[in-house]
């Protein structure tokens, strides 16, 4: 009985997934797009910066100290799309067909956020081996390896984050609203492109807030071996972030109605 | 009429329930819903039984809906309850789920996926293994006549394989019941007469009792066993097509007059002369349901002329559901719809702007 009912909670999980796999496999011009901005950023970015400025007692301020900050930038996008995407289930009436299947809503929200966060990965994978193929230096294949979990933490966090919002937002006006209210300062505010060690007080409070200066601080320590943040305070939060979020998410998504 | 029909009960054993008490596939016991002050749903109790197909008839608001969702588990009912295949909707959602199959009003398939997908997710979903999928999404794709357009994209289907395809999914699970929100709604009748095929077959065929709304009489009356006509949430008649339309006594005879002024005043005269058994009017139009249609159309309009009306034009024929419905309703289903085309095709219009 209780191996059924595992099974079944399995099962559940990996068809969400199965079909955020199918449709991101079918979205390539979506992929590029994502790709683009970020790359874009770290070129140019990298290259301007690092023709005029350097880290305080030292260090350069090129490519390489952006890479992180994108890599985790890429990892938020695509994640918190991947949560909020249900705004678009629901636009689409497919989110009734889930909702009315004999299966615990908890795992379906559980699957979907998995299916997501590995859309989310392989995007900030796929940058991070094009940053390398440029010239970004990595301090080793277990450093990357490391990345790659934190990765999967981070986004496991933010899309909870954004399956809570969609559960909570009524249209995809308001979608867009809140993307451009939420995304932007979470990237601005995360230490992707400024060293946070230097920083005046109202700015550090609000960067020390900010989930996602955690999964970049962790990203640059992995890849790069320095962070201004120690690695196990930011794993800790990471990780009490994921829970709470992804907690929040499918109790919220358990009391959406059609 | 407390006993399923022979065909109920080897559906039971061939299922292997084993639900002793379960003499319904659906019934409601005084069912109720409240949004805010309205009252969606008021007191419905319905007995459906096991292999039936039973009709909700009603114009749009009326409240089918809202009690599908009900029966269903997607909304709970305020009072009242319901039991779908023996299962109770508030207390064992997760049963009922697992026995019903649903097509909603509006589509909710995945248009990116293909057609195949939607049923292999949807078998999954239902904890079908994978032999079992591959076999029961054969039968029921060739069930609507989809299998040539399986692998190909939902976005490039048309409404009526839409709604076809939809119609294969909730019966992919082998659901003892199953629910059809208008099932036709804004299908070109062609693919309507279609979809009734599927209908029948699939309720002959495979057995599942169907419950299913509509607002098209035809519609109602070519497929129902049983009819209820539903009405600001409450059911006003309920019985078989045949007996509803002969409940109402005989032949219809249909009078314009000239001026609608007059209308109350003719009823008054034809149901004070005893000539009909019912009157009801419409705009300017006098129906009077008698026996014998023929022989009572002179009667009729001496007793007009005699009392000064001036009358347009008189028709007379069998009575349909449309009838039935203005008798029970007071107004036609049809009055409502046309307003209610207009506003979506207005819609329509200004957004293309």
């Amino acid at each position: 009985m209780v191996s059924a009912s595992v099974n079944r909670a399995v099962q559940t999980v990996y068809t969400m997934w199965l079909r955020e796999m199918i449709r991101f496999s079918r979205s390539k011009s979506r992929i590029i797009g994502a790709l683009a901005t970020p790359l874009f950023f770290l070129v140019i970015l990298g290259a301007g910066f690092s023709s005029s400025f350097q880290v305080r007692g030292g260090g350069a301020f090129d490519k390489s100290y952006l890479a992180p900050g994108l890599i985790g930038m890429s990892v938020l996008f695509a994640s918190l799309m991947g949560g909020v995407s249900i705004i678009w289930d629901r636009e689409f009436g497919f989110l009734k067909e889930i909702l009315i299947a004999p299966v615990s809503r908890f795992f379906v929200a559980l699957g979907k956020a998995i299916g997501g966060v590995t859309t989310a990965m392989i995007q900030g994978i796929l940058i991070m081996i094009i940053a390398w193929l440029i010239g970004v230096h990595y301090i080793s294949i277990w450093g990357v390896l490391a990345a790659i979990a934190i990765m999967f933490i981070s986004g496991i966090g933010f899309i909870g984050l954004g399956i809570a919002l969609a559960s909570r937002i009524e249209s995809h006006e308001g979608f867009q609203m809140v993307m451009s209210f939420l995304t932007m300062p979470l990237v601005l505010l995360s230490g992707a492109f400024f060293p946070i060690s230097n920083l005046p007080g109202w700015l550090k409070t609000l960067v020390y807030a900010n989930p996602l200066t955690y999964g970049v601080e962790a990203l640059r320590f992995c890849l790069l071996g320095s962070s201004t943040i120690p690695i196990l305070l930011s794993i800790t939060v990471l990780i009490l972030f994921a829970f709470l979020m992804i907690a929040l998410g499918g109790k919220l998504f358990g009391k959406m109605s059609v | 009429m407390i006993k399923p029909s022979v065909m109920g009960i080897s559906i039971i054993f061939k299922n292997n329930m084993t639900h002793q008490n379960m003499l319904y596939a659906i019934e409601t016991q005084g069912i109720t819903k409240h949004f805010d002050e309205i009252t969606a749903v008021n007191k419905v109790s319905i007995f459906v039984k096991p292999g039936e197909l039973f009709g909700l008839l009603g114009p749009n608001g009326a409240g089918k809906t809202t009690l599908i969702h009900m029966l269903s588990t997607m909304t709970e009912p305020s009072s009242g309850g319901a039991k779908v295949w023996g299962y109770d909707v508030a207390r064992e959602p997760g049963s009922v789920r697992q026995n019903i199959g649903v097509v909603f009003q509006d589509t909710t398939l995945d248009d990116r996926l293909t057609g195949r997908e939607n049923l292999d997710l949807h078998g999954r979903l239902y904890g079908l293994d994978s032999k079992t999928r591959k076999k029961r999404i054969e039968e029921v794709l060739s069930l609507v006549e989809l299998a040539d357009r399986a692998d190909v994209l939902v976005k490039t289907y048309s409404g009526g394989m839409m709604r076809r395809l939809e119609i294969a999914r909730g019966l992919m699970h082998h659901p003892h019941v199953l629910f059809l929100d208008e099932p036709t709604l804004g299908l070109d009748p062609q693919t309507r007469l279609h979809i009734w095929e599927y209908i029948k077959k699939l309720n002959k065929e495979e057995g599942v009792s169907i419950m299913l709304t509509t607002h098209y009489m035809e519609e109602a009356d070519h497929l129902c066993d049983r009819i209820a006509i539903i009405d600001h949430g409450e059911i006003v008649a309920l019985d078989t097509p045949e007996s509803l339309k002969t409940m109402l006594g005989g032949d219809v005879i249909m009078l314009e007059l000239e001026n609608p002024d007059d209308i109350s005043r003719l009823c008054e005269i034809y149901q004070k002369n005893g000539c009909a058994n019912i009157v009801t009017e419409k705009m300017n139009e006098v129906f009077i349901t008698v026996k014998n249609g023929e022989r009572q159309i002179p009667h009729v309009l001496s007793l007009a002329s005699n009392a000064g009306i001036s009358i347009q034009s008189v028709s007379l024929r069998k009575p349909t559901l449309d009838d039935v419905f203005i008798h029970y309703t007071g107004r036609a289903i049809r009055d409502k719809e046309g307003s209610e085309i207009e506003t979506v095709g207005y819609k329509i219009r200004s957004r293309r702007k």
